[in-house]
């Protein structure tokens, strides 16, 4: 389209007369006016848009009537809204630390593995590659009460008591965490054995030199050169933990959110209040304390790669 | 790699490491493991948690499959990644170069306005999206699915670093020799980053094959649905016929594991450099 349109001017003597210069930035603004248009419509504007209903009372189907900050008030009061809050908080405060500690395990160790290094790999990274909701119908399947859960059905065979996993509110959260950690860890491990590759290995063999031992080398070596692959994991793994929503919605369909709300994290709220109560202002208020969390997290990122 | 330590004992500890990190590799595949199997077993075998199958069948897949709606939603889903796949390796790839190798000004205000998208999350946006898809007749629609994700900053931001890399001097040569800026871009510029191109592309593909929130509330007739929300709806109406909530799993899962085992180095090396650079 542009394109076309440059031709049709160049045609013209105006073209021509422009200096190189003159026309790269034609050519530039050129090439950035759909895109432009694209961050301005599906970005920037819904983004304003967000944050304006968040202060409505908007229903879909009457006029939206400002409310001022009366959604948050509610969220504040909203005994549903803290069970949420603290799940929400959980699945980031359980999930990150794992998940980040069992990668780096697998990583330090295989980083180390010549022998069929690349399909072990391959067999830590598959899991990255599935579905979240088909790979939760999976989980769900696992869960379930003899004869037909394979984790109660291996607990019988050995002699020990049924778990109730998703059907309990203390097991539920953690069985919805599980298939989530399950699913990231093959991306973290690519990710930690990348960054142990960048290591110059002249620090090791220094070292050995001196006769460090290994436990020391990890500490003072391995871990301080890894510091900003450590912290861009958290920050990715945090912001997904954050944002899950597939493996609940999917893991507790029949009744979402788990017993009590035992599982249902912010983005299962917001789609609750939105899409079955179509309650948008106060869905909207929801989106924002999210878009709170996820600065907050990105804010501690920055400070800790400025830190350095 | 590490230097390695000497001596029998410390022989043996690698050994036992190797051995834990093919157990736990193998665990880490027993749910695709179980699902497969039992896409394979008919309903009366269902509980007997045998890895291979006594009597192996592919009648679940035909059962799944001859309703012709996970054909349906397969072509949806794949439809939906390709053409968002292209347009985001294209668009993203044209912003980045423009942004890395034009000087103009505005040039770095409109960069940090494409980054700063990305401290939105798209769960914010979905509700604003609904609205609009809403007013301009958008909901259950092809377009509707696909026209948040068109572009992306990450992937804007990922292609500029690479574009930084392509020497100035090869776009001067093409200059003389009278290409436009257009061509340029396409024929000179663009071959240059075809293994960001290619991670970009696995991403973008990955993520949208995945998606599902967003699918999910743009959707309503079952026509529409992508292979995620069809399964999901699926798995709800069969509800305890595992074998075939394990088939459709399985028939969401098969693509990517496929072409991952075809194209696996290069697919773990786009992830990597998408996810340190990105």
């Amino acid at each position: 389209m542009t394109d076309q349109a440059l031709d049709h001017v160049a045609r013209g003597g105006f073209w021509r007369g422009l200096s190189l210069r003159r026309k790269q930035v034609v050519w530039a603004w050129g090439f950035l006016a759909v895109p432009i248009l694209f961050y301005a419509l599906i970005r920037f504007y819904p983004t304003g848009e967000a944050f304006y209903i968040s202060t409505t009372n908007w229903n879909l189907l009457t006029k939206p009537g400002f409310v001022g900050l009366a959604n948050f008030k509610r969220l504040l009061g909203d005994p549903v809204f803290w069970q949420v809050f603290r799940n929400t908080v959980l699945y980031l405060v359980i999930g990150t630390p794992v998940s980040l500690l069992l990668a780096f395990t697998i990583a330090y160790h295989l980083d180390r593995v010549r022998f069929m290094h690349g399909f072990i790999r391959a067999l830590y990274f598959l899991p990255f590659l599935t579905t979240a909701a088909a790979m939760a119908w999976v989980w769900r399947w696992f869960y379930q009460p003899v004869p037909i859960g394979l984790f109660n059905q291996v607990l019988s065979t050995f002699g020990f008591p049924q778990q109730p996993f998703l059907r309990s509110t203390t097991q539920s959260l953690p069985s919805v965490l599980a298939p989530a950690i399950w699913a990231g860890l093959g991306f973290q491990v690519v990710i930690f054995l990348a960054g142990l590759r960048a290591i110059p290995t002249t620090y090791y063999e220094a070292a050995r030199i001196d006769g460090v031992s290994d436990g020391t080398i990890l500490r003072r070596i391995t871990i301080p050169l890894l510091r900003p692959t450590i912290i861009f994991l958290v920050v990715f793994s945090s912001i997904g933990f954050l944002r899950i929503f597939d493996q609940v919605y999917n893991m507790t369909s029949g009744d979402p959110g788990g017993p009590l709300n035992a599982t249902k994290p912010l983005v299962l709220m917001i789609y609750q209040t939105a899409f079955s109560s179509f309650d948008m202002g106060y869905a909207a208020a929801q989106t924002v304390v999210l878009f709170l969390a996820l600065l907050a997290v990105s804010l501690v990122q920055l400070r800790l790669l400025r830190d350095r | 790699m590490s230097a390695a330590a000497v001596g029998p004992r410390a022989g043996f500890g690698r050994a036992v490491a190797w051995v834990l990190l093919l157990a736990g590799g193998l665990a880490m595949i027993l749910p695709l493991v179980f699902m497969f199997s039992t896409s394979l077993k008919d309903a009366s075998e269902v509980y007997d948690l045998r890895l291979l199958p006594a009597h192996p069948t592919l009648d679940n897949y035909v059962t799944v499959l001859s309703d012709g709606r996970f054909l349906r939603w397969f072509a949806n889903s794949m439809g939906v990644a390709v053409v968002v796949t292209l347009s985001n390796v294209f668009f993203d790839s044209l912003v980045g170069y423009t942004l890395a190798k034009f000087e103009f000004r505005g040039r770095y205000i409109v960069f940090l306005a494409i980054l700063s998208t990305l401290m939105i999350p798209t769960e914010m946006l979905v509700i604003p999206w609904y609205v609009m898809a809403r007013n301009f007749g958008w909901l259950d629609t092809y377009w509707g699915i696909m026209f948040p994700g068109m572009m992306t900053a990450f992937g804007t931001f990922l292609m500029k670093q690479f574009f930084e890399t392509v020497p100035n001097d090869f776009l001067e040569a093409a200059r003389v020799d009278g290409l436009n800026e257009f061509a340029i871009f396409w024929r000179i510029a663009l071959p240059l980053v075809t293994p960001a191109l290619s991670a970009l592309a696995i991403f973008t593909f990955l993520s949208n094959w995945t998606a599902f929130i967003w699918p999910l509330i743009v959707t309503t007739s079952k026509e529409l649905y992508t292979l995620p929300v069809g399964l999901s709806s699926f798995a709800v109406e069969q509800q305890i016929q595992w074998e075939l909530i394990m088939t459709g799993a399985a028939l969401a899962t098969l693509p990517t594991l496929l072409v991952f085992l075809v194209l696996q180095r290069y697919i773990v090396r786009g992830v990597v450099l998408a996810g340190l650079k990105g």
